[in-house]
């Protein structure tokens, strides 16, 4: 035998690496898709869609929770909407699902009704002390679907009005403590809306109407639910929409743009920005979560951008209502999970929950009363301002087609931004917005 | 004549060579094979028989049988007939666009002589830049009120038209976009085919005398007519293709004015779940697009039979 290995040899070495590794790589990523099983790298496999700010505090929350509850969790990151939905569902329906998701509580009810979703109650979730009675009650309520809870309220994120100190004190909009003043009613809206124009330059308030039909649906829902109920019921399958309320939101809707020029007829969410974040705006129509991208913000003479956030006051109709929708913890379906797993799953999402005030960092308000009623939220400006928009709330109406980033969104918003634009009389866009309804309503529903 | 003077044997011994060749051919083309069969055909198939069914993208298995129910909806559908106009649009608007200003902009670079390279850079370089960022740039550059062509407009005392905002602006941005951003391609072909011609056509015709605007038209153009019309044939699919640039620009709007097939079969489908209806509509989609292309190959053999 000579010293140098033969072609033999070589082959029986590498066919016994080959062995080696599949017997030792059972946890392998590889070795698992091939066998169907999720690989086992974490007591809790967690997905979520936030990136930004956002995916920074949940970043930490994860970290907290992990020393806290002495259990390893695998974050992961999808991206935002649609596809992390059309995943999140795939890997459910397919048997390997992560133990712990996020949802936005408007997408809901068709996971639910597809019975990709464990209810709270067969989670251990409620054993666990996660009960109706530890959060804000409309955030609950959107979370039971057929009367049974599928998700755990993590926040609410309402929309909201952002005010500019500064322009809103030479407006006279301020009252005795430096706020805005508590405006009650269509004119008194209008009228601060004019006052913020007449000191701001070319407009009086901003919104993102353009290419994002999200935010104007957010928009007309906030305006119309002062004067009338929901637009859908029964799943979605029935048209409620109140013609009179909806010709009314929209004429106020125009009278603000074309009509009286109080905001840019055509703006999309870098227009908004800019105005807004240069100070060139008074008021700004918007969801809490662009508070970050407001805070520290310097305008162009050099001063930093001093603004606030508070509620949608009454504007139509009585009471104020505000358009809301809220990210929420879901356990989905698996035959894989062990019993262990259940118990660390619901030690995550209790350690989320109780790390909430991390969360409202990002603008949101928290779900859970004990954070929400805590030193360390109550403390936290602007934040503390709105929390009764978390009470106010108006979610999407329910339905396998409605939710955050949906068609249906799509559609209704596509219907606004033409109203908005000056290109559609009310009175006919409400004529729209039903034919639009039509098609959803009329639909066959995928699952149910 | 040879074929008569060739042997049984001769012709036996050809046969086999002609099928080990054959054999040869299949088995290189195997690879390609399996992948077009695993990756095309196969979710074609599943894709038909889907389009049967009440499948929901978010659900376990096919979901309710329902028959030509989907085919009947799509085919009834508002909304759906509105998208395929769209993408149609989209095709007529750019097609005629992205065929003609590239072969002059070819003609042109190949007449430079000097810093060729240049041209020919400047003119493909917007091609490798993906769509997403391509149309993150151009979005910044038409936002309403604060946007850099928005403000330019400003800087000759004109109102800049709504970019975004209405049905107009919204196809005018998109196609320029479009062509802006996919001329390096079709410039790239004509190009190649210029340079292909052999230079003493050009010397032989500038000894009798011709223009360089005789020549581009007498020469240059006949020259690259197979050329031309490959380029017609792959914008055209191109152009039906459309997806991305609309719905990173616009999300197919405003009020769905722009929104293409492609866009509507994936909102019914991913967004709204309903993946037995999106399968249908990309049935019906698919069956247009075959269609376009035999008309085209019917066309094509119609002009060589009368030439």
């Amino acid at each position: 035998m000579t010293g140098s290995p033969t072609r033999r040899d070589f082959l029986r070495l590498s066919s016994g690496l080959v062995v080696a590794g599949l017997a030792s790589g059972c946890a392998s990523p590889v070795v698992s898709s091939l066998t169907g099983s999720q690989p086992a790298t974490a007591d809790v496999i967690f997905w979520h869609l936030f990136s930004g700010g956002d995916g920074a505090n949940m970043a930490t929350m994860v970290e907290d929770v992990q020393a806290s509850a002495g259990i390893s969790v695998e974050s992961t990151l999808l991206s935002w909407g649609n596809p992390y939905y059309t995943k999140l569902a795939l890997a459910a329906s397919s048997g390997r699902p992560p133990d712990v998701a996020v949802a936005h509580l408007s997408r809901l009810p068709l996971l639910a009704e597809a019975g990709l979703l464990e209810t709270v109650e067969e989670a251990g979730l409620t054993a666990a002390g996660v009960t109706r009675d530890r959060f804000t009650p409309a955030a609950w309520s959107k979370a039971t679907v057929g009367g049974a809870t599928y998700a755990v309220p993590l926040d609410t994120h309402p929309f909201v009005m952002f005010y500019n100190r500064t322009l809103a004190k030479r407006a006279g909009l301020l009252d005795g403590d430096g706020r805005l003043r508590q405006l009650a009613g269509r004119d008194e809206f209008v009228g601060a809306i004019s006052a913020m124009k007449e000191v701001g330059g070319d407009f009086g308030a901003v919104a993102s109407n353009t290419a994002d039909p999200s935010t104007t649906w957010r928009f007309f829902l906030t305006l119309y639910s002062g004067l009338a109920g929901s637009i859908l019921e029964d799943q979605g399958t029935r048209i409620t929409l109140d013609r009179d309320a909806a010709e009314e939101t929209f004429a106020l809707m125009r009278e603000l743009t074309v009509g009286k020029k109080l905001m840019p007829h055509s703006a999309t969410i870098t227009t908004a920005s800019t105005l807004f974040g240069q100070g060139r705006v008074g008021f700004l129509f918007d969801g809490v979560w662009q508070i970050p991208t407001y805070s520290g913000v310097t305008l162009p003479s050099g001063d930093p951008l001093a603004f606030d956030v508070v509620p949608f006051p009454a504007i139509l109709g009585e009471e104020p209502r505000s358009y809301a929708d809220s990210h929420a913890l879901v356990v989905p379906r698996s035959d894989g999970r062990s019993s262990e797993g259940s118990r660390q799953a619901v030690a995550f999402i209790k350690g989320l929950l109780e790390d909430s005030a991390t969360w409202a960092g990002g603008g949101h308000v928290p779900a859970w009363l004990p954070t929400q009623e805590s030193e360390e939220f109550t403390s936290k400006q602007p934040q503390s301002n709105y929390v009764r928009a978390a009470f106010e709330a108006v979610y999407d109406p329910p339905g396998w087609y409605t939710g955050a980033g949906s068609d249906f969104q799509n559609s209704m918003g596509g219907v606004i931004s033409r109203v908005l634009a000056g290109q559609v009389e009310p009175a006919a866009a409400v004529g729209d917005m039903i034919s639009a309804l039509k098609t959803y309503a009329t639909a066959k529903p995928p699952v149910g | 004549m040879s074929s008569v003077t060739i042997t049984r044997a001769e012709h036996r011994r050809s046969e086999r060579r002609r099928s080990e060749h054959n054999r040869a051919g299949w088995l290189f083309s195997m690879p390609f094979l399996v992948i077009y069969a695993l990756f095309l055909v196969g979710p074609v198939l599943v894709g038909l028989v889907v389009s049967f069914f009440n499948t929901a993208t978010v659900a376990p298995g096919l979901g309710e049988w329902v028959g030509l129910d989907n085919y009947a909806e799509v085919l009834g559908s508002g909304e759906f007939w509105a998208s395929m106009w769209h993408s149609t649009l989209f095709t007529l608007l750019t097609t005629p666009l992205l065929v003609v200003l590239p072969l002059i902009a070819a003609m042109l670079a190949a007449r430079v002589t000097r810093n060729q390279w240049f041209f020919r850079l400047a003119f493909f370089a917007p091609y490798v830049v993906p769509s997403s960022i391509v149309c993150l740039i151009f979005a910044f550059m038409y936002t309403p009120e604060t946007g850099l062509i928005s403000h330019a407009f400003g800087w000759v005392g004109l109102t800049a038209p709504d970019f975004l905002g209405s049905v107009n602006g919204a196809w005018f941005s998109v196609v320029m976009l479009t062509v802006w951003w996919t001329f390096g391609f079709n410039f790239i072909l004509y190009l190649a085919a210029i340079m292909d011609i052999p230079e003493d056509v050009y010397e032989a015709a500038a000894l009798d005398g011709t223009s360089p605007l005789q020549q581009m038209r007498h020469l240059t153009i006949p020259m690259v007519r197979s050329t031309i019309s490959l380029v017609v044939l792959l914008q055209v699919l191109a152009s039906l293709k459309v997806f991305d640039q609309i719905y990173l620009l616009l999300q197919g709007g405003p009020d769905k004015a722009t929104r293409p097939a492609i866009e509507y079969i994936y909102d019914t489908g991913f967004t709204s779940y309903r993946g037995g209806y999106a399968a249908s509509a990309t049935m019906v989609y698919f069956l247009a697009l075959v269609l376009v292309a035999v008309i085209w190959a019917l066309l094509r053999r119609g002009r060589k039979v009368a030439e």
